[in-house]
């Protein structure tokens, strides 16, 4: 009899939750915008942390509650971006971004069914082909950032070479046949996007350092705390005295600090935030983006109804990229050097891919270069397609563009995300 | 005689349940619902600091908040029942298949190959019988292989269906690695012409999952239930040797089988490419090649049950990327909540099975005297 009735209560109650649930089920609705974000990672990785700060300084500037904001973490690069972006518009949401490079194809898809709402995939290159006004990509112009994270790791190499602290003698294996100095960079992959940031800051060392090489080891992943250790280490066992990185992790940093403190000579330069508490004695600075100004023109464009352009970049001129704060191991001088550098960019005398800085021996694939007899490039021109690359044909047709304007390269001009992709000399891919 | 045996008596004694009555099963299970929800309920209290009434609200959300959230439910419900239906015929006769997973890619990678390679140059419904059929045969060729050394010497095909999976995972990075050309990852197959992708109908693109999966359910049903096949299936998973001495002829069976576990999970690699996920790469089974274990397993081999289970599943892990999201909860105390609620509804199995007997309680004076 006891166990019936018990039986009887809990259906009862199970019955009662289940019509609670249903009819609680109704969500708040408020007038004003509604933020609907898709995150490759989530908070503890520093790629997405900095769309995370970015997004939020934004909205709480322009009066957006966060309430209003509903996050999607560690969302993959598959149909699951569909998915993610579908449920939020089932949210509400009117504005929905997306902060990794392969959500940009599932993000087209949503914004062509749903032409009311926009869709921002963030370092996307391919909004300005598709025609479709509530599809926008934008990006930071990282390379002006990481030209001055070169400065920073140049002046640490001049302080080391001229101090003698690192010779032929001290550190042999830094050091090529030639006499030029060995520098490491961690890439993820061989895209544009990479090839951009690491020739920027090859050029910034180079600005102060004429004699330097640089190797550059891919990972195939942006975020692989292992991969990029192993990488670091490979590159500093073979001589690299300067370690900067393309990837989301930590791995390359506290690598470098452990053989620094192992009594090996090599710096470190980071991505995205500061690298200075994984490590202390080996982190110089961080180039980063402030995402928080692209942000704020997306956000607030959608607010008032107009239209946000398809490509839209900020750099130096706006505030929206910078270097973290100097490490204590960085040399003597080096932040009037960087003040001076970042007012050379901000005022355009100094343009970051000045064709005088660096020569080309190989013709290379994506663009037709072309070059004068020493080897300085007066042409390149880019397509700027979108491929599939696994039937080679184009998804979205786009033209070709000079993109060598007035001795420089235009980065960031034609479309937001980088297309830089020439290989220059005095760089080795591996 | 009987003083003795008091004596000697344990606290508690397991003994089995014979026939249990249907409105106990229910009994049982509601009350194994209802624990779990009030263990949650004390750790999402204690832990998170959150009204647990809220949470539970929201994990309920996570499913049926939408219609268009039902529909996902429902179309990653017949993903994972697909791969339960391939299972259970290989678990019923004791053939540890834990290869699914590589199964199930390698009926994708099939899928995605002919949607790269033939996806412009053969009319639609063509497109389609060649994807259906590679992709089938993709499947049952990675279950024929350790079936066939299981037969012939008698391998341990746990090990070697384990290891299948890796080696189709690296065949799909692979080939993966060569078809994105310059991008990071293979992307969306034929984005342009959608060549190879199943119609919508009803509004969604994957109709035909769903279709094809609930045909699928009640062909297995009868084909374990009421087939001369499925009869042999469950002499040889019950005893080989009285497979043997009935004339069954159990290499044969044994290869059989797998031809059809495997060539099912290929026919779930091929809906989940062509008409859900539209790209493959090594992550696209997603790791139901095992959860469908515990859905074969518990449900022992009913496909109807297995739908139930299926949906459970489905319905908890929507539930706990909803309280992700809503709470800013990270993902480990989402699956702690789920977990909780898993762990009951698969511990009131035990119950079902076995009942409690104490020490001192009337029923214990009755089995005694039974025993007497």
């Amino acid at each position: 009899m006891f166990r019936k009735l018990t039986a009887i209560i809990m259906a009862m109650a199970m019955v009662f939750s289940v019509m609670a649930m249903l009819t609680s089920c109704s969500g708040e609705n408020e007038d004003g915008i509604k933020i609907g974000v898709i995150l490759i990672g989530d908070e503890t990785e520093g790629y997405s942390k900095a769309h995370i700060d970015g997004i939020k300084a934004a909205a709480n500037e322009l009066g957006v509650s966060e309430n209003n904001i509903v996050w999607k973490y560690k969302t993959l690069e598959s149909s699951d971006c569909l998915d993610a972006a579908t449920d939020l518009v089932g949210q509400g949401c009117t504005l929905i971004i997306s902060n990794s490079y392969g959500h940009q194809t599932f993000m087209v898809q949503a914004a062509e069914q749903f032409p009311e709402i926009t869709f921002a995939a963030m370092t996307g290159d391919f909004a300005a082909l598709t025609g479709l006004d509530n599809f926008v990509n934008g990006f930071m112009g990282t390379y002006e950032s990481r030209y001055v994270s070169g400065v920073v790791a140049g002046m640490k190499l001049k302080e080391l070479l001229d101090n003698g602290t690192l010779t032929a003698e001290t550190q042999p294996k830094s050091f090529d046949e030639n006499g030029n100095v060995k520098i490491g960079y961690v890439g993820a992959f061989d895209y544009s996007e990479v090839v951009s940031g690491y020739t920027a800051f090859y050029l910034g060392v180079k600005s102060i350092v004429e004699n330097v090489i640089m190797n550059v080891n891919y990972t195939e992943s942006w975020f692989d705390i292992d991969k990029e250790a192993a990488a670091a280490e490979a590159l500093i066992a073979d001589g690299a005295v300067i370690i900067c990185q393309h990837a989301d992790s930590t791995g390359a940093p506290s690598a470098t600090e452990k053989l620094l403190n192992n009594g090996t000579i090599c710096y470190s330069v980071g991505y995205n935030i500061d690298m200075i508490d994984t490590a202390p004695n080996a982190a110089l600075t961080s180039a980063t983006n402030n995402w928080s100004v692209y942000y704020k023109k997306l956000i607030s464009s959608v607010m008032n109804g107009e239209d946000m352009p398809a490509d839209y970049s900020v750099g130096y001129a706006n505030d929206g990229v910078k270097i973290t704060p100097l490490g204590k191991s960085c040399a003597a001088g080096t932040a009037e050097k960087v003040a001076e550098v970042e007012a050379g960019i901000k005022n355009g005398t100094i343009k970051v891919f000045d064709t005088d800085t660096f020569t080309v021996s190989a013709d290379q694939f994506t663009c037709t270069v072309t070059t004068d007899e020493a080897g300085h490039v007066t042409s390149c021109l880019v397509d700027t397609s979108f491929m599939d690359w696994s039937t080679m044909t184009p998804i979205y047709q786009g033209e070709l563009v000079e993109c060598i304007v007035d001795g420089a390269f235009a980065e960031s001009t034609h479309r937001s995300a980088p297309y830089f992709s020439i290989r220059i000399d005095g760089i080795i891919e591996n | 005689m009987a003083n003795e045996q008091k004596m000697h008596e344990p606290f508690i004694r397991i003994a089995n349940r014979d026939n249990i009555s249907f409105a106990k099963k229910v009994c049982i299970r509601i009350a194994s619902v209802v624990l779990a929800l009030i263990i949650d309920a004390v750790f999402i209290l204690f832990v998170t600091g959150l009204n647990p009434i809220d949470v539970y609200i929201q994990i309920f959300r996570g499913t049926f908040e939408t219609s268009l959230r039902f529909a996902w439910a429902m179309r990653d419900m017949v993903a994972l029942l697909c791969i339960g239906l391939a299972l259970a015929p290989a678990f019923k006769m004791r053939f540890w298949n834990i290869g699914a997973e590589g199964q199930v890619l390698m009926g994708g990678l099939a899928t995605a190959l002919c949607m790269i390679y033939l996806g412009g140059n053969l009319p639609t419904p063509v497109l389609f019988i060649v994807m259906f059929l590679t992709s089938i045969a993709a499947g049952a060729i990675w279950g024929f292989i350790p079936a066939f050394f299981k037969a012939n010497w008698n391998t341990n095909e746990t090990l070697f269906t384990l290891m299948m999976n890796y080696v189709a995972i690296q065949l799909v990075a692979y080939s993966t690695n060569i078809l994105r050309g310059q991008a990071s990852s293979l992307g969306t197959i034929n984005m342009a012409t959608k060549a190879g992708w199943f119609p919508r109908i009803g509004g969604y693109d994957f109709t035909l999952n769903i279709i094809i999966v609930a045909i699928l359910t009640v062909l297995m049903y009868i084909y374990l239930k009421y087939t001369k096949h499925g009869y042999e299936i469950s002499v040889v998973g019950e005893s080989e040797n009285t497979a043997r001495y009935a004339g069954i002829d159990v290499k044969k069976v044994t290869i059989r089988t797998m031809l059809i576990s495997g060539a099912i999970c290929g026919l779930c690699g091929f809906i989940l490419v062509a008409g859900n996920k539209h790209t493959i790469a090594t992550n696209t089974a997603g790791g139901n090649g095992f959860t469908a274990i515990i859905v074969a397993w518990l449900s022992k081999f009913n496909t109807f049950y297995m739908l139930l289970i299926a949906f459970l599943l489905i319905f908890l892990e929507k539930g706990a990327i909803q309280i992700a999201s809503i709470y800013h909860l990270n993902d480990y105390i989402a699956d702690i909540i789920s977990g909780i609620i898993l762990f009951c509804i698969l511990g009131s199995e035990f119950f079902i099975r076995y009942k409690l007997i104490f020490k001192h309680s009337p029923n214990a004076q009755k089995e005694v005297r039974v025993n007497d």
